[in-house]
């Protein structure tokens, strides 16, 4: 069968791979897989709903991974990037993988694989600049909250960074675009949703959630950071390349800038 | 505990410990114990200061009082400056709480010497201890060797430290016999020795005793000033190479001189920090260590200075064309490396990719090479390639023109005639 098919499953990665699995199935030479919600199907297309499967998903994950440990991380790094139609260059990238001998290497001529390489470059790097950008505030709960305002869904990756870390402090990291976040209460991590009325990012105004002493670690630290500064080095553009100014509203030493 | 006394500390020791360089929090194998505080890994930067370099460790001065007199520095003892101290408490409260609110990686702690080597260097082991006794640090730290400190206080920073340093500073003995005459070249040394025969006996010991304690398991690092002595490139990159191959540094930094000091001995107040220069200095390190280059390779007798107009594996290789141009498809991965324009990390898609088809033009442009240098030096699966038999002022002069940056106006001694 060459046929063409829309497959719809449930947003979650493992109903993604269930998709896949399907699709390898059924033999499908292009799968159209889209998320339930956004589904954009032609006139004519059939569809079919998938119901997630974590035995057929373990299937796709064991059979990459037997071929690549990097192409697992690739591809669950380029699904976490929510871009359009990732969901069908994903589906490619398997099937080369699956059908190539060499085992390990990576084709960095084709421009599917390259492609996905690319996504997930750009995943792990939002990944690493959110373990360093994430402000956290002391509420007088004694909880250590920040917010957050990823490109892409990266708070599944950052969470064993954290957890491994801020073992002896109660945590929160609010992902207030994808409105859920992570709660490490000191044995373990859960996944959570809070009812937010306002943003906490680290505004001049102070916020009666927060500790006094909070207040005054921010100033401490904003003082830390000007004068830290060489003066007769100042270079802004490779300040802003480094420090882009979308996160700028959420770190404490730049809350006098935004 | 009184907020604003701290920062005022905090502005005048955190100030005069802005001219080290290394801000690196790689490198160390520390984890989190016992469900204590922090762990290391490979670096965060936290943030970037406004010229543009890394935050990544909390960088002060346990003090600014200091004994010596050393034209260079900030903080010698004939300047006149507001001068500040930590108590040690004070600074374990302020690392802690950076680092609960993810601001940094740790600490990197410095100080003037007062009284004596051996005294300050106690004083800063007294919070480093303090931190993983009894708080249960376990993020990075790192501690400034005192010139001159004891062997026995050493020994006991590498237990807490994950990285050790002492600068340099001044690449020629002579330089610094003209700028730091109260300071001995053995002094430097010394600590240096230490920790470096340290290092080699933990490594021993804990392949075989799997429970050895720790010692700076980010190794060591130095600091040359680049600019302050008249030294050439040359000067600095030899002794660069002597430290990475006799003390197994890490690290080595360079630091283009800011001028701080109306001093007759260092250039004059106002004049420019040579930042190119300093850029043109940390590739050539960058050949040293990844790219399979040896330092006589690219600076000796007649070639004393780096280019400032080309970077220094271009450098090399218009002095070396007999060795070009390389075949992408079949040359061995030391001599792709070798290829203006191709970085290692092109050097590992190239090599992947190869085995999948022979690579063009397109392949390479994709793959994210600079072209415009790279191919004056290379053939690939194409009958497109530069057949003509340039020399290596002809190269020079088409790249050049092919590239706009934004150093041109550094180098460029030309007049320009309407500006």
């Amino acid at each position: 069968m060459n046929a063409s098919k829309t497959l719809v499953y449930d947003g979650s990665f493992n109903g993604f791979l269930t998709a896949v699995f399907i699709g390898f199935e059924h033999k499908l030479t292009h799968a159209d897989i889209q998320k339930q919600g956004q589904l954009q199907s032609g006139l004519f297309a059939e569809t079919e709903t998938i119901f997630t499967n974590i035995e057929k998903a373990q299937r796709v994950w064991n059979g990459v991974r037997n071929k690549s440990n990097t192409a697992i991380k690739n591809i669950y790094f380029a699904f976490l990037s929510e871009q359009n139609n990732m969901e069908a260059l994903i589906y490619r990238y398997i099937q080369k993988l699956m059908g190539s001998k060499h085992k390990g290497a990576t084709d960095f001529s084709d421009d599917g694989v390259l492609k996905i390489n690319q996504l997930a470059h750009k995943v792990g790097r939002e990944k690493h600049r959110m373990e360093a950008f994430a402000r956290f505030q002391l509420t007088k709960d004694d909880v250590y909250f920040a917010n957050i305002e990823p490109d892409f869904d990266v708070l599944p990756l950052i969470s064993k960074h954290f957890r491994n870390r801020y073992a002896d402090q109660q945590w929160i990291i609010y992902d207030v675009k994808r409105k859920y976040g992570l709660f490490y209460d000191l044995n373990t991590v859960e996944i959570i949703s809070l009812d937010l009325t306002d943003i906490h990012s680290n505004s001049i105004e102070k916020s009666s959630a927060f500790t006094e002493a909070e207040y005054e670690y921010q100033d401490l630290w904003n003082n830390y950071f000007k004068s830290t500064t060489i003066k007769s080095r100042i270079n802004n553009k490779l300040h802003v390349q480094h420090v882009p100014k979308r996160y700028w509203k959420y770190l404490s030493e730049k809350k006098e800038a935004v | 505990m009184d907020f604003n006394r701290i920062k005022e500390k905090l502005n005048i020791l955190a100030d005069a410990a802005k001219y080290d360089v290394s801000c690196s929090s790689s490198g160390s194998n520390r984890k989190n114990k016992d469900n204590g505080l922090g762990d290391t890994g490979n670096g965060i930067c936290h943030t970037y200061t406004e010229d543009g370099r890394c935050v990544s460790l909390l960088k002060i001065l346990l003090t600014n009082h200091c004994i010596f007199d050393c034209a260079y520095c900030v903080t010698r003892k004939s300047n006149d400056i507001q001068r500040a101290a930590f108590k040690i408490q004070e600074v374990v409260d302020l690392t802690i709480n950076f680092y609960r609110r993810n601001y940094i990686e740790g600490l990197f702690l410095s100080s003037g010497i007062f009284k004596s080597a051996d005294h300050t260097m106690e004083r800063l082991i007294a919070v480093a201890k303090k931190l993983r006794e009894e708080e249960n640090f376990n993020g990075y730290i790192h501690l400034k060797s005192i010139p001159g400190a004891s062997d026995e206080l050493m020994y006991e920073a590498g237990l807490y430290a994950d990285r050790l340093s002492v600068n340099i500073e001044i690449p020629t003995i002579s330089g610094l016999k003209l700028l730091a005459p109260d300071k001995k070249h053995e002094d430097f040394i010394k600590p240096m020795l230490k920790v470096k025969n340290e290092i080699i006996r933990y490594k021993e010991e804990s392949k075989i005793i799997k429970s050895t304690a720790k010692y700076a398991p980010a190794g060591q690092s130095t600091q040359m000033i680049v600019g302050a002595t008249g030294e050439s490139d040359k000067d600095i990159m030899y002794s660069a190479t002597h430290f990475y191959k006799n003390y197994q540094m890490k690290r080595v930094y360079y630091s283009g001189y800011v001028p701080i000091s109306t001093d007759s001995r260092l250039p004059s107040l106002g004049s420019e920090v040579p930042m190119l220069r300093e850029n043109r200095l940390y590739q050539t390190d960058w050949l040293l260590r990844f790219y399979g280059f040896s330092v006589n390779e690219i600076l000796d007798t007649d070639n004393p200075n780096l280019d400032m107009d080309i970077d220094p594996k271009l450098m090399w290789a218009l002095r070396n064309l007999n060795h070009f141009p390389v075949d992408i498809n079949k040359a061995e991965p030391r001599m792709l490396a070798r290829i203006p324009g191709i970085g290692m990390g092109s050097v590992h898609k190239i090599i992947s990719g190869r085995k999948y088809r022979r690579l063009s033009w397109e392949h390479l442009k994709k793959m994210g090479i600079a072209l415009n240098r790279a191919k004056y030096f290379i053939i690939c699966n194409s009958s497109d390639w530069e057949r003509r038999d340039l020399d290596a002022a002809t190269i020079k002069g088409m790249i050049l023109q092919s590239q706009n940056s934004k150093f041109k106006n550094q180098y460029n001694n030309q007049l320009s005639l309407f500006n």
